[in-house]
């Protein structure tokens, strides 16, 4: 375990330098004169500044000393003040966002979450309960309505769904708006009266007693919510049902119900935990995917997130910004496939004798 | 029609394998390409799938007469019948800029005048051009896309599964970090950056989904290739003094390829649903070129009063989702065909 841990750990660096790599190669499509934003704030005013910033900065030497530059800044020689240095978090400036990328992450990156924590259940756990409930009615009518549900879900894209699901419970129904709250209680939100414990807007209205609050909050996440169950459940439906048909067909299975076990038994103390293997993996790069924000649903759904603000600038031609998201995603990812990878090892293990 | 028996002239054998006809067709194939090409024909969800994609192909090549380009030397520009921006309903008169009539319009509506079949979309674009050209550029970028990922993931797996050693693993230690950003995000950044560099057209965002789309090939190609190069029929071709090279190219690669050729084929459906989705964000393309995802990015300003204005998504939606559906069905008919499991049953 021990080993398989360190050589998992060996990783990490590699990847790191992989990563870094990469979006450092994809900032060299820009001109000296854009990448000035990286270490400065706002724009600057004339051509002879933005020269005098190439200098500075050093943006026309040798690669190498850009990419150190790029990791961990340069120290100020006047102030002694670090400037740039996405080691330090600082990722540029965002001319689209008119902030800097680092600070508008921060704030998008709270709702995200706040997204992900209530899309969990609905989207992972109910996923594997129909995967189980398909494969135990082997051929029935569940397994036939699950079918026919993969094979339409994979080919339904999000964004026509969720257009579709605008359409009913907005347009026609007025029931599910999109957005983040409405604009009342955006006010409560953002005067001194509300106070932000948690920054998750859920649970700081609960913790301010707003039951309105958290809500109406509840009440603009539904749409996304379901849209994001919508995707996953045909791939969780599919992994959980094949892995769960494969586990019933052992022999040990068939060693149980021939002891006279309640069938009951068979599955959900002997079947389900070989079965639930792969799904450790797949519920763990959910979550990380539901983390690094999911550009299309909350693009659809106007939800303030951090993948909308990804594709927001995008759309914009903002690369710096863009490339900020990038790195923050990269940056999560290695550590969460880090310990999806470790957490499998432990559930499994055959994985860590291997 | 000749007959053959199927396992030689074995009288022994021929008593337990049923006799069949094996027809010129079949022996011209080969038995295993048959048996695939059958299986396409054989439920009904496969032949939904077949004809679906067939109806797309003649759209695609139709285009022409079915919407006749306002502007020929463009055509993939959506034809705008002014510039207000209030979506028009469906068959509302074409005032300006009419394109001319293709000779199955009367017989088919009964109509003189041209009038926008599936409505307009904000700014006055025609949205049934946008969906019968974009059916060509959605061939068209899946096409491209699909078979240059093919052609570099057999490339760079082969190579890594031949030389193996240090080639092998940096080729995969690249791959791992192209993995590790998730692929509507890694293409969405790389067609960001392309844009300004190439200008506004289809190409940077098919660059993109190029430039990350052949790791899993790669993968799969190196998995197979290394797990063919044990098998007995490769030892006994290097016991008999065959070369490296002929090794490679004549025994290992064709066993290796064939099935992620045709499950790649597949895939086209998926990168027509990515190049889309980035489309619909506004990444790539201009505002106004025909493709699925740009008419459908025109009702985002429209969501509170998508009740009134449901066939801007309608129309393309549907479409799209027949599209990939078709690949889709295909896809698992085939898939189940080329399960080993199922070698040998017709």
């Amino acid at each position: 375990m021990t080993t398989y841990i360190i050589r998992r750990l060996l990783l990490v660096p590699v990847l790191l330098f992989g990563v870094t790599v990469l979006i450092f190669g994809m900032l060299q499509f820009l001109e000296p004169d854009e990448r000035v934003a990286l270490y400065i704030r706002g724009d600057p005013k004339s051509d002879a500044q933005v020269d005098a910033f190439i200098k500075k900065y050093c943006l026309d030497c040798p690669i190498y000393i850009q990419y150190k530059n790029w990791l961990i800044g340069t120290l100020d020689s006047v102030t002694g003040e670090r400037e740039g240095g996405i080691l330090f978090g600082n990722f540029g400036w965002s001319k689209t966002g008119s902030q800097p990328v680092a600070q508008l992450i921060a704030r998008r990156f709270p709702n995200t979450l706040d997204l992900t924590i209530w899309a969990v259940t609905p989207v992972i756990l109910v996923g594997i309960w129909l995967g189980v409930q398909a494969a135990v009615h082997h051929n029935g009518l569940i397994d036939q309505a699950a079918r026919v549900f993969s094979i339409v879900g994979t080919s339904f894209p999000s964004f026509v769904f969720g257009l579709l699901m605008l359409m009913i419970f907005y347009a026609n129904l007025q029931w599910f708006p999109p957005g983040r709250l409405t604009d009342e209680f955006n006010q409560v939100v953002n005067s001194d009266q509300f106070r932000h414990y948690t920054t998750l807007l859920t649970f700081d209205a609960l913790l301010n007693g707003r039951i309105d609050i958290f809500l109406d909050a509840l009440r603009h996440m539904f749409l996304p919510i379901l849209t994001l169950s919508y995707i996953s459940w045909a791939t969780f439906l599919r992994v959980t049902r094949g892995s769960m048909l494969e586990t019933l067909r052992q022999e040990y299975v068939t060693t149980a119900r021939a002891k006279g076990l309640v069938e009951r038994d068979v599955i959900n103390k002997h079947a389900k935990p070989n079965a639930m293997l792969p799904l450790v993996t797949l519920a763990g790069f959910t979550v990380v995917g539901l983390m690094g924000g999911v550009i299309i649903t909350e693009t659809v759904f106007d939800y303030p997130g951090i993948g909308s603000a990804a594709a927001a600038a995008s759309a914009q031609l903002d690369v710096i910004t863009v490339l900020g998201f990038a790195l923050f995603n990269g940056l999560i990812l290695i550590v969460a496939n880090l310990v999806v990878d470790i957490l499998y090892a432990v559930v499994d293990p055959r994985v860590r004798l291997s | 029609m000749t007959q053959i028996k199927p396992s030689g002239d074995n009288e022994l054998l021929g008593a337990d394998v049923a006799m069949r006809e094996i027809t010129r067709f079949e022996q011209f194939l080969g038995p295993e390409n048959y048996r695939i090409l059958q299986g396409l024909f054989k439920t009904p969800v496969s032949i939904a799938g077949l004809l679906l994609i067939l109806f797309f192909i003649f759209v695609a090549l139709a285009a022409p007469i079915l919407a006749p380009p306002v502007t020929p030397d463009d055509p993939y520009k959506i034809p705008r019948d002014g510039f207000k921006s209030q979506p028009r309903e469906m068959g509302s008169e074409w005032t300006k800029n009419v394109p001319e009539i293709p000779f199955w319009y009367k017989a088919v509506t009964g109509k003189d005048e041209w009038v926008h079949l599936f409505g307009t979309a904000q700014g006055q674009y025609d949205i049934y051009y946008g969906v019968i050209w974009g059916t060509r550029t959605a061939f068209k970028t899946g096409l491209a896309v699909v078979l240059s990922t093919l052609l570099i993931g057999i490339v760079v797996g082969s190579v890594s599964a031949y030389y193996g050693g240090i080639v092998d693993n940096i080729l995969m230690r690249i791959v791992d970090v192209l993995f590790i950003l998730p692929g509507l995000m890694a293409t969405l950044i790389l067609a960001a950056v392309l844009t300004p560099v190439i200008g506004r057209s289809i190409l940077p965002v098919m660059i993109s989904l190029i430039a990350f789309g052949w790791l899993g090939y790669a993968r799969v190609i190196r998995g197979d290739i290394l797990s063919i190069k044990e098998r007995d029929y490769v030892l006994a071709a290097r016991v008999i003094g065959a070369k490296d090279s002929r090794i490679l190219f004549r025994h290992i690669l064709p066993n290796a390829i064939f099935s992620t050729m045709v499950l790649a084929s597949l895939d086209i459906g998926t990168v027509t649903l990515s190049f889309a989705a980035l489309s619909f964000l506004g990444i790539g393309v201009d505002v106004g070129y025909a493709d699925w995802g740009q008419v459908l990015a025109f009702a985002r300003n429209w969501i509170s009063s998508l009740n009134t204005y449901w066939y801007i998504i309608a129309w393309p939606g549907i479409t799209l989702v027949l599209f990939v559906m078709g690949w889709n069905l295909l896809g698992d008919a085939l898939r189940d065909v080329l399960d080993p499991r199922m070698r040998g049953k017709i």
